[in-house]
C-alpha cells in the first residue's frame, strides 16, 4: 500500500534530457576530434571542410536573425564583404597580426552593424529583406570603386605568405572550425539566458513581448549586431583561406540564398537545424556544384519545397517537432506520478 | 540645360519604375507580403517577349498581348495555389518562397538562354526624339511615361470604383472582417496576383526595350521597385510614382554630374528618404 506524499513534487524540471547529455558532449567531442583531422586526410579535402565550417558559422548567424529574432535578411553579404576587406586592409596595409585581425574586423562589422539597423529597423518584413539588400548593394559599389581598395578586382592577402602552404591550408581549417564552435556555442548560451528567452517572445508576437516588458528594439538590435560580426568572420575567414577578396564575390546576394537554404532545410529556430543544414549544403556543393546554374535551380526548387511543405525543416522532423535536442537550451518537464 | 533635360529625362524614367513598383505596392497593400521574384518574372516576360519576336519577327508590343495575359494568368495560378500557403503573420514563408523562385527564374534563364546582355528593339522609335529648344526628348520613354500614366489612372479607377477595388481596399484594411462579410480573400489575393503580374509582364517588356537586359538584371529591377515604394510611402499608388520619379531623377540627373554613379547616387537617395523621411511622400502610416 502506497502513501501520497504531499510534500513532494508532482514534476520534475531539468535543462538536461537524456539526448542533451549525450548529445553535447558528443558534439564537442566531434569538434575536438576534428581538430586532428589535417594531420590525417588530404590537403584538398582539409581546404574544402574550411567551407563547411563558414557555413555552419554564416547558417548559425542567419538563424539567429531570422529563427529568433523574427528578422529575415537578404543582405548578410553585406557583413562577409566587410568583414573580408577589414581582415586584408588591417593585415597588409595597417600591419595588425593576421590572427588579431579577425576579431578587430568581427568589432568593424559589429559597429557596422549597429549603425545599419537604425536605417533597416525602419523597414519591416519583405521590405526590411530588400533593404538589407540595398545597403549591401551601396557597399558593394563603393568598394568597387575605391582604389585604396582594389577598384573591381579586389585585393590579394600578403599576410599568410610566410607560412607553407600545408600549413597555411590547416591554419585556415583550425580558425574556421574554432569560429564554428563558437558560433554555435554563443547561439546556445543566447538561447539559454534570459535574453533568448525574450527574444523568442518578439518573434513570437512582438507585442505580447513588448508589454511584457521585454526591450523589443533592443533584443532586435542586438542580435543583429551579432549576426553582423559573426558573417563578418566568416568573411575575414573567406579572405584568410583564398587569399583574395572580389568585391563582386563577397559582396554576392548568393551568399544569402545560401544562408537561407541552409537554415531553412535544416530547421528553423532550432540550434542543430542550421547545422545539418550546413553539412547538407556542404554535400550537395561537394556532389552538383559542377552544373551551374542547374545545381541553383535544384537548390531553388529545394528551398521552396521546404518552405511551403515541411516548414520545421529535416531537423524538426528528426527531433519529432523539437521534443529532442542535442543541447541543454530548453527545460525538459518530467512527470514523476 | 544639360541638367534640365537629365531631370525630364529621370521623370519619364520614373515612369517605368512606376509600372514595376504599381504591382509591388498593390500586392503589399492587400496581402502584406513582398514578392522578392518580381524583378526576375519582370526578366522572363522580356525573354518571353525576345522569343516571340525571334521566332515570329512581330513587333514587342503585338508579344505583349501575348505576354501580359500569360503572365497574368500565371501570376493568378501562382498566387492561388502557391503563394496561398505562404500567408501567415510571420514574413518568413512568403519571403523565402518568393526569393526561391527568384534564384529559379534566374538560373533557368541563364541555363537556357546567353548570358549576353540581349535588347528588344521597336525599330526606328527606339532613337527618334522631340527637340523643344535646347533639350531633345526621347519618343520611346515618353510613352512609356505615358502608358504607365494610363495603366495606373486605370488601375486607380479600378480599385476606387469597383466592387472588386472595394473588396481590395476593406481586405487591406481589415481581412478578418472582410471574410465575416462574405467576401473570400483568397480571390481577392489571386485576382490581385493576376493584375501584379500583367504589371510586371508590361514593365519587363518596356524596360527590355528602354534598356538592355541579361538573366540576372531582375535584382536591380526589383530593387528600383522597392525604392520607389519606400519614397513614395507605403500603401498610395500615385505615392508610389511619385517615389519613382524621385528615383529616376535622382538617377539621371546624378549621372549628369558623376557618369556612372547612376546606381550609387539613386540609392544613397533612398537611404537619405529612409533616414529622414521613413513614411515617405505620402506619410501614411505602416502596419507591421
Amino acid at each position: 500500500m502506497t502513501v501520497d506524499t504531499p510534500s513532494a513534487p508532482i514534476t520534475r524540471v531539468r535543462r538536461w534530457t537524456p539526448v542533451s547529455l549525450i548529445g553535447t558532449p558528443a558534439t564537442v567531442a566531434v569538434a575536438v576530434g576534428l581538430v586532428g583531422l589535417p594531420y590525417l586526410i588530404g590537403l584538398a579535402t582539409i581546404y574544402s571542410m574550411i567551407d563547411l565550417f563558414i557555413f555552419i558559422l554564416l547558417a548559425s548567424m542567419w538563424n539567429l536573425l531570422a529563427g529568433y529574432g523574427g528578422m529575415v535578411s537578404v543582405g548578410q553579404q553585406a557583413y562577409i564583404g566587410v568583414g573580408a576587406y577589414a581582415l586584408v586592409v588591417l593585415a597588409d596595409q595597417v600591419g595588425v597580426n593576421v590572427f588579431l585581425a579577425i576579431p578587430v574586423a568581427a568589432v568593424i562589422c559589429a559597429l557596422l552593424a549597429f549603425g545599419i539597423s537604425f536605417l533597416a529597423f525602419r523597414l519591416i518584413g519583405g521590405y526590411f529583406a530588400i533593404g538589407t539588400w540595398v545597403i549591401s548593394e551601396v557597399l558593394r559599389l563603393v568598394a568597387i570603386q575605391a582604389p585604396q581598395l582594389g577598384a573591381g578586382s579586389g585585393l590579394s592577402l600578403f599576410a599568410m605568405s610566410p607560412f607553407s602552404r600545408d600549413l597555411r591550408v590547416a591554419i585556415g581549417f583550425w580558425l574556421a572550425l574554432a569560429c564554428a564552435a563558437l558560433a554555435v556555442l554563443t547561439c546556445v548560451l543566447l538561447v539559454r539566458s534570459r535574453f533568448g528567452l525574450g527574444l523568442m517572445a518578439v518573434r513570437d508576437d512582438s507585442t505580447a513581448a513588448a508589454t511584457s516588458g521585454v526591450d523589443v528594439q533592443r533584443a532586435k538590435r542586438f542580435v543583429f549586431v551579432i549576426a553582423g560580426a559573426g558573417s563578418g568572420i566568416a568573411g575575414a575567414l573567406i579572405a584568410v583561406s583564398s587569399l583574395n577578396v572580389q568585391p563582386d564575390s563577397v559582396f554576392s546576394v548568393q551568399w544569402s540564398a545560401f544562408m537561407i537554404f541552409m537554415v531553412v532545410v535544416g530547421g528553423v529556430g532550432t540550434i542543430e537545424g542550421p547545422i545539418l543544414g550546413a553539412i547538407l549544403f556542404w554535400f550537395m556543393r561537394e556532389a552538383l556544384a559542377d552544373y551551374g546554374p542547374l545545381y541553383l535551380i535544384v537548390l531553388g526548387i529545394i528551398g521552396v519545397a521546404f518552405a511551403l511543405f515541411l516548414r520545421e525543416g529535416i531537423w524538426g522532423l528528426l527531433s519529432r517537432r523539437g521534443r529532442l535536442s542535442l543541447f541543454p537550451t530548453g527545460y525538459s518537464v518530467t512527470r514523476l506520478r | 540645360m544639360n541638367i534640365l533635360e537629365a531631370a525630364i529625362q529621370g521623370v519619364l524614367l520614373g515612369g517605368l519604375y512606376g509600372l514595376f513598383a504599381a504591382g509591388l505596392s498593390l500586392i503589399f497593400g492587400v496581402m502584406r507580403i513582398v514578392n522578392l521574384g518580381y524583378g526576375a518574372f519582370a526578366v522572363l516576360s522580356a525573354y518571353l517577349a525576345l522569343a516571340l519576336t525571334r521566332s515570329t519577327s512581330m513587333s514587342p508590343l503585338l508579344a505583349l498581348l501575348i505576354i501580359v495575359p500569360v503572365m497574368a494568368a500565371f501570376g493568378f495560378v501562382l498566387q492561388r495555389w502557391v503563394l496561398q500557403r505562404t500567408l501567415d503573420p510571420s514574413p518568413l514563408p512568403s519571403i523565402l518562397v518568393t526569393f526561391g523562385l527568384a534564384v529559379i527564374v534566374e538560373n533557368a534563364l541563364l541555363l537556357t538562354q546567353s548570358a549576353d546582355q540581349e535588347r528588344l528593339t521597336l525599330g526606328r522609335i527606339d532613337t527618334q526624339a522631340i527637340q523643344l529648344g535646347e533639350i531633345r526628348i526621347g519618343v520611346y520613354p515618353l510613352a512609356v511615361f505615358v502608358l504607365a500614366l494610363v495603366l495606373l489612372g486605370v488601375l486607380s479607377l479600378v480599385i476606387q470604383k469597383t466592387g472588386f477595388g472595394r473588396s481590395v481596399r476593406a481586405i487591406s484594411d481589415d481581412p478578418g472582417t472582410v471574410e465575416l462579410m462574405g467576401i473570400k480573400p483568397k480571390r481577392i489575393y489571386a485576382w490581385s496576383g493576376a493584375i501584379a503580374f500583367g504589371l510586371v509582364a508590361v514593365a519587363g517588356v518596356a524596360s527590355g526595350i528602354q534598356s538592355s537586359f541579361n538573366p540576372s538584371s531582375g535584382s536591380l529591377l526589383l530593387i528600383f521597385a522597392f525604392e520607389a515604394v519606400i519614397i513614395g510611402g507605403i500603401g498610395s499608388l500615385w505615392g508610389t510614382l511619385v517615389g519613382a520619379m524621385v528615383l529616376g531623377v535622382a538617377q539621371t540627373v546624378g549621372a549628369a554630374f558623376a557618369p556612372s554613379q547612376q546606381l550609387l547616387i539613386g540609392h544613397i537617395v533612398f537611404l537619405l528618404f529612409l533616414l529622414f523621411l521613413p513614411r515617405g511622400l505620402t506619410g501614411k502610416a505602416t502596419r507591421a
